[in-house]
């Protein structure tokens, strides 16, 4: 590998330009016409403007980037995450043009990106899923057989809803039945298409991902993250290990991880989320993420493994430069995700001109970012301004650090998510490691019905 | 007959469809009511739905699909009814 085209933008495609550099590989950016004074476009060798400022037109253009690409004698392509990154048609191009993509192979993005067939593909090495209707259910008997086989109480799901719309949680056999017309009319009205699910309800559920590693011979794991602070299903701290799971529990789902890519021959970073039901200590696997992820860092931080470099020696043909017996997890780390996003008005998206940015540093702080002074904040791409990692022998010394960092940051010129960052980490339920992914909404709607008592009170 | 122009309460970019695999929210010629959602503006990856904002009918758009538009620019004329 001689030379890289990255097909990205923001902090990812500066992490994947420095990586290369490292590696001695030249780097050529694309950016739109709204990114030419890019961060990312400024550190790699060359650039190309594949097209105007909507991502649709240029980042997401794969004629485009491939143009690109064989222009500039590039001989592979990194697709960050997002964008083209999980999409096998962009991966069989670059493959077709000649040039190695890196990550895993189109066959094992196009399996693991079909819900049904990676739940297969789960089903067939041991691998648990929330037990339920193994597809949609076409009638009541289904629909309570399904229930049945979950136990109460169960979800129902619009099939082809998602991102949390179109759910209900039933508690029994009778509210089954009466629920079951209703959301039938629902996703249809909603969705154009009235398929049901049906599948065990998990209160307090949290979500912890592991990471893989293959090479095509092997697969290792760098064990997992937390990732159960979420607003709206994004997430907004990530954390490594996860706290409070079970040592049994660690090992089973890691194992579970590594035999599902294995199962495919996998190739390259990947990660299999899982939902955890800390109740009953059992876990059951989502779906796998065949890229690198936003959050690999704190990954990286505790295992001392460049997540990076390794994507791109695998995809250059090299075996896995460590084995799983190397892989060693020190200590605690966190990441905290700054967007450009006004939380006192409903998280709304704010663009502009960083007038002033002051990021932290010092011991075991790392930040990821694609922005400097005097960047604009596009509207046109998604609002992560920055990562802000910390690591810390214990997680008591990680939260330290955490509130060090943040402490430090300073932005001017567009609003941000840190001051929300700062009042999540004083609260008791995340210092002790004790949340679940509707912990943080719970908690705003809390402090917003708090807010209206007062200003009743007040009136 | 008296107009109303709809105009983007923020920037970002236009799209007349919910989805891509999906038809426009409204046909141009087609009469909405007030609460009719004729558009997205996307910015940062987050979707505004744009209300018609009148009853009436529309009679054009003055920005394309996926056009660029700043906050308070026009998006469509509705001949009010």
């Amino acid at each position: 590998m001689r030379k890289l085209l990255v097909a990205n933008r923001g902090e990812i495609a500066v992490r994947i330009i420095q990586a290369a550099r490292e590696l001695g590989i030249r780097t050529v950016a694309v950016c739109s016409e709204a990114d030419v004074g890019a961060v990312h476009v400024r550190l790699a060798d060359e650039h190309v403007v594949i097209g105007p400022a909507a991502a649709s037109r240029s980042y997401l253009d794969i004629d485009a980037v491939i143009k690109a690409a064989t222009d500039r004698g590039a001989d592979a392509v990194h697709p960050g995450y997002g964008f083209l990154a999980e999409r096998a048609e962009f991966a069989e191009r670059v493959i077709q043009a000649g040039m190695a993509f890196v990550g895993p192979a189109p066959e094992a993005i196009r399996l693991m990106g079909d819900k049904t067939a990676a739940r297969a593909s789960a089903a067939r090495v041991g691998v648990p899923t929330v037990p339920g209707s193994d597809g949609p259910v076409r009638d009541q008997a289904a629909a309570f057989a399904a229930a049945q086989r979950a136990g109460y109480p169960v979800v129902v799901k619009a099939a082809a809803g998602g991102g949390g719309r179109g759910i209900r949680v039933v508690a029994s056999a009778a509210e089954l039945g009466d629920a079951l017309p209703v959301a039938q009319a629902e996703a249809a009205a909603a969705f154009g298409n009235g398929d049901l699910y049906v599948e065990r309800f998990v209160p307090a559920a949290r979500h912890v991902e592991v990471q893989v590693f293959g090479d095509g011979e092997r697969v290792v794991h760098l064990g997992e993250r937390e990732c159960s602070m979420q607003r709206r299903r994004q997430k907004v701290i990530e954390e490594a290990p996860a706290p409070g799971l079970p040592p049994r529990v660690r090992e089973a789902m890691t194992s579970a991880a590594v035999r599902l890519a294995a199962s495919v021959g996998y190739r390259g970073a990947g990660t299999a989320e899982f939902l955890y039901d800390p109740a009953r200590e059992e876990f059951f696997f989502i779906e796998m993420n065949t890229r690198i992820q936003v959050e690999h860092p704190v990954t990286e931080m505790v295992t001392g493994r460049d997540l990076v470099r390794e994507q791109l020696c695998v995809a250059a043909g090299a075996p896995l430069s460590f084995t799983q017996e190397e892989v060693e997890i020190r200590g605690h780390a966190m990441e905290f995700r700054i967007n450009a996003e006004d939380p006192a008005q409903g998280f709304l998206p704010s663009p502009g001109t960083l007038a002033m940015l002051r990021m932290p540093g010092g011991p075991f702080v790392r930040v990821d970012t694609g922005y400097q002074a005097g960047s604009q904040v596009s509207p046109f791409y998604d609002s992560l301004l920055a990562k802000i990692i910390v690591w810390g022998d214990t997680r008591e010394w990680a939260l330290t650090r955490a509130r060090r960092a943040l402490g430090e940051l300073e932005v001017h010129g567009v609003a941000t998510t840190a001051g929300f960052l700062r009042s999540i980490i004083e609260l008791p339920e995340f210092r002790q490691g004790q949340y679940h992914t509707t912990f943080l909404e719970d908690w705003m709607a809390e402090q917003a019905a708090r807010g209206d008592e007062l200003v009743r009170r007040t009136q | 007959m008296a107009e109303h122009t709809v105009r983007s309460p923020l920037p970002g970019v236009f799209y007349r469809r919910p989805a891509p695999d999906q038809p426009p929210y409204v046909e141009v010629g087609a009469s909405v009511t007030a609460d009719q959602t004729i558009g997205l503006v996307e910015i940062m990856k987050q979707y505004t739905e744009i209300k018609a904002g009148a009853d009436g009918r529309l009679t054009a758009f003055t920005v394309d699909n996926e056009g660029v538009l700043g906050p308070g620019d026009p998006i469509a004329t509705i001949e009010v009814s």
